[in-house]
């Protein structure tokens, strides 16, 4: 057990490492630098930036420097817990990002607990009464679900919302709590905002579910045991309820794993649609300014918080599946 | 007994019929009881159908047109949809009316009325703008045109977009570059998958871990901000052509691990069969172990594997380049014409440019159900 946990950590802590390296240089294969966008910038708008300043610039940000020291240099900084500077906003990078990483994690988390309260009783459902009308409509559902990229139901949402009732569906606040301090006013404001961007991010992860579940199940009821339990005469609820669920449940908590960056990949193609202040709208915009520290910063957070988040659901599936934690000793 | 009730000839006759369905299944190739089982799922029967129509789109696609899709004209921006009549006094001869817009001098939104006086006549096999059909040789038959004038100036089945260029050619060119995309980058994602996962499943040992440890890295990562990243790099100034290959490039570097799962599993299932010890003992060299013995009982896995793929690049592509990170224009895509519709005003005031929606939908739940069909067809042997 405890070398599974080793093995696992060890796996994450590669990956974490993986994706810094990956971030770093994804930041780096931009041709010219920040400076070569600022200076093209400035002249748009009509003012110059002498040879001397450009130069000043890039040594002030350490962008003269080879290729591996500037990521030792930024690794370096990391470690002191400072992510640097956002360039173009001339602001420290975790001060820019602010409430928005949260945010990112509480609509992710969202989206994966519509996931989970949908998927489990229709997957269910649709294993128990297979065939029947119902189980259609579902496994109708689901395809559709699955079929529709969630930026395009994002776009769908929008489009009904604001012909057929005159409602902004976006946003993640009402006006007057965007700049608000955090009250509990504000918080709950949230949780009215959240259904929207949960079912729209969920959605697909839930058809993939429905559809996991309820070949789970299937192979489970047709099981001798679930037999034996009704001939010793078990209410069909609990005959169901009690063990092929159980059994069916475990392939369902590792899938966490694999969920988790679908969800975090799409809700930030997602926001930009429905202008939720996550991360998202601000890495399109760093990409674009080839801001790299914030850029960088993004996506290394993103892939730490999904890496950590993939290493609890592991540790939660050993917690519920007994058959993993033996397999270690 | 109730069988005893069953006169004996016709217990015989069922007897011979099902020793000939049996006979027929025995002899009968892999391929052949690949096929049966597939025609039996309905889905993916409809799918297949659906996809095969598609990619006659993506064949046709200058021939479907009907207007030049880079035929921009301020004066007819926005324009919606226009019916078309199909019947003219009592017979079949399809038109629309004419369209004049003018500005709304209260919203200065452009106003488009039909002239019930003016009507333009619908023409199909008409000659319209010049193109290369597949490339071979020159014509301008369009399978849509109108009776005198230009289509670009008349017709316009799906309304117009921002820029007056008409929607429904620049679907079937979009048609043309999203399908094609997802087939680049699917090969490419099976060549890499093939590899890295027949080298893993085949080898084992050190090759095995550290190619399973690149997968479950690779897999752990949210990819649409790794890849908005690499597809930011791309220089500006590339033309679409290399924009377009970059682009599978990008999305097949991270599809080709699901690919390689599926060919690992099946080597390592398969290395342990008696035929491959035979063909081992046998002294065949490893090269014809692989591909003489091992590939011709796996390759269903891999078609049907490779199937599921399809959707994923194909949803990949259409998002990047929805973001403007992807396919730039002018470069056609399905993403590319989703663009347009990313504010809600635009939206509102003009929901047709929703309708490249529908195609990406269509084809993905078709490729999907016909991937769960090969999937089920895969091992015929199975029950």
């Amino acid at each position: 057990m405890l070398a599974y946990v080793v093995r696992r950590f060890l796996l994450a802590i590669l990956t974490i490492w993986a994706i810094s390296v990956l971030s770093f240089v994804v930041i780096h294969l931009t041709p010219g630098d920040y400076v070569t966008s600022y200076i093209a910038s400035m002249s748009a708008s009509g003012s110059m930036v002498s040879e001397a300043d450009a130069a000043a610039l890039r040594a002030q940000y350490g962008l003269d420097q080879p290729i591996y020291v500037q990521y030792v240099r930024w690794m370096g900084l990391i470690s002191q817990g400072n992510f640097g500077m956002a360039m173009e906003w001339n602001r420290p990078v975790m001060e820019v990002i602010g409430d928005r990483l949260a945010l990112t994690i509480v609509i992710s988390l969202a989206a994966i607990v519509f996931t989970w309260a949908v998927a489990l009783p229709i997957g269910i459902y649709s294993a128990v009464r297979q065939y029947s009308i119902g189980d259609y409509i579902f496994t109708f559902i689901g395809f559709i679900g699955l079929a529709t990229p969630g930026f395009m139901l994002a776009l769908v949402v929008m489009y009904i919302g604001f012909t057929y009732f005159n409602a902004n569906v976006g946003g993640l606040f009402s006006p007057e709590y965007n700049d608000a301090p955090w009250t509990m006013e504000k918080v709950w404001n949230l949780i009215q905002h959240l259904p929207v961007p949960a079912v729209v991010l969920g959605l697909a992860g839930t058809a993939q579910m429905i559809r996991i579940m309820r070949a789970n199940l299937l192979d489970e009821l047709r099981k001798p045991y679930v037999v034996t339990a009704r001939a010793k005469g078990l209410s069909e609820m609990r005959a169901i309820l009690k063990y092929p669920v159980r059994v069916a449940l475990n392939p369902f908590a590792s899938t966490i794993g694999y969920l988790l960056p679908y969800v975090v990949s799409g809700s930030i193609i997602v926001s930009l649609v429905l202008s939720l202040p996550t991360v998202g709208p601000l890495l399109l915009k760093a990409l674009i300014a080839q801001d790299m520290f914030l850029a960088g910063t993004i996506i290394l957070m993103l892939g730490t918080l999904t890496v950590v988040g993939t290493f609890l659901s592991d540790l939660l599936l050993m917690w519920i599946d007994p058959r993993i934690r033996l397999e270690g000793k | 007994m109730a069988e005893s009730l069953v006169p004996d000839s016709e217990l015989l006759a069922d007897e011979i019929t099902t020793t000939a369905a049996e006979e027929r299944i025995s002899v009968a190739t892999q391929w052949q009881l690949m096929w049966w089982r597939f025609r039996k799922h309905t889905l993916a029967m409809i799918g297949a159908v659906v996809i095969g129509f598609f990619y006659l789109i993506v064949i046709f696609a200058d021939f479907l047109a009907y207007s030049d899709p880079s035929a921009s004209e301020a004066q007819r921006g926005l324009l919606p949809p226009q019916p078309i009549q199909w019947m003219d006094e009592g017979r079949f001869d399809p038109y629309v009316y004419a369209v004049t817009g003018r500005r709304d001098p209260v919203t200065f939104k452009r106003v488009y009325a039909p002239d019930p006086d003016r009507k333009i006549r619908i023409r199909f096999f008409a000659p319209g703008f010049e193109y290369k059909f597949l490339g071979l040789f020159r014509t301008n038959i369009h399978l849509l045109g109108v009776e005198s004038g230009k289509a670009e100036d008349s017709l316009f089945i799906l309304g117009t977009d921002l820029q007056g260029r008409d929607l429904w050619s620049r679907l079937m060119y979009a048609t043309q570059t999203s399908l094609t995309i997802g087939l680049v980058s699917v090969a490419i994602s099976l060549f890499l998958g093939v590899l890295l996962g027949g080298l893993s499943g085949f080898y084992g040992g050190i090759w095995d871990t550290v190619i399973q440890r690149i997968i479950e890295i690779l897999r752990s990562i949210p990819t649409i901000p790794l890849w908005m990243g690499l597809a930011a790099a791309l220089p500006q100034e590339w033309d679409i052509v290399a924009v377009y290959f970059a682009i599978t490039i990008i999305i097949s570097l991270i599809g080709w691990t699901e690919l390689a799962r599926v060919v690992r599993g099946r080597f390592l299932s398969l290395r342990e069969e008696d035929f491959v010890m035979a063909a081992e003992l046998a002294g065949c060299s490893r090269m014809r172990i692989i591909f003489r013995h091992m590939v011709p009982s796996f390759l269903s896995h891999i078609i049907a594997a490779t199937t599921l793929a399809l959707p994923a690049m194909i949803i990949s592509e259409t998002s990047l380049s929805f973001l403007g990170l992807g396919l730039r224009p002018p470069a056609i895509s399905w993403g590319v014409l989703l663009q347009q519709a990313q504010n809600v005003q635009s939206l509102a005031i003009s929901p047709w440019l929703l309708a490249p929606v529908f195609p990406v939908i269509i084809s993905i739940l078709a490729f999907n159900f016909v991937g769960d069909g090969l999937r089920d067809a895969a091992d015929p042997y199975g029950i």
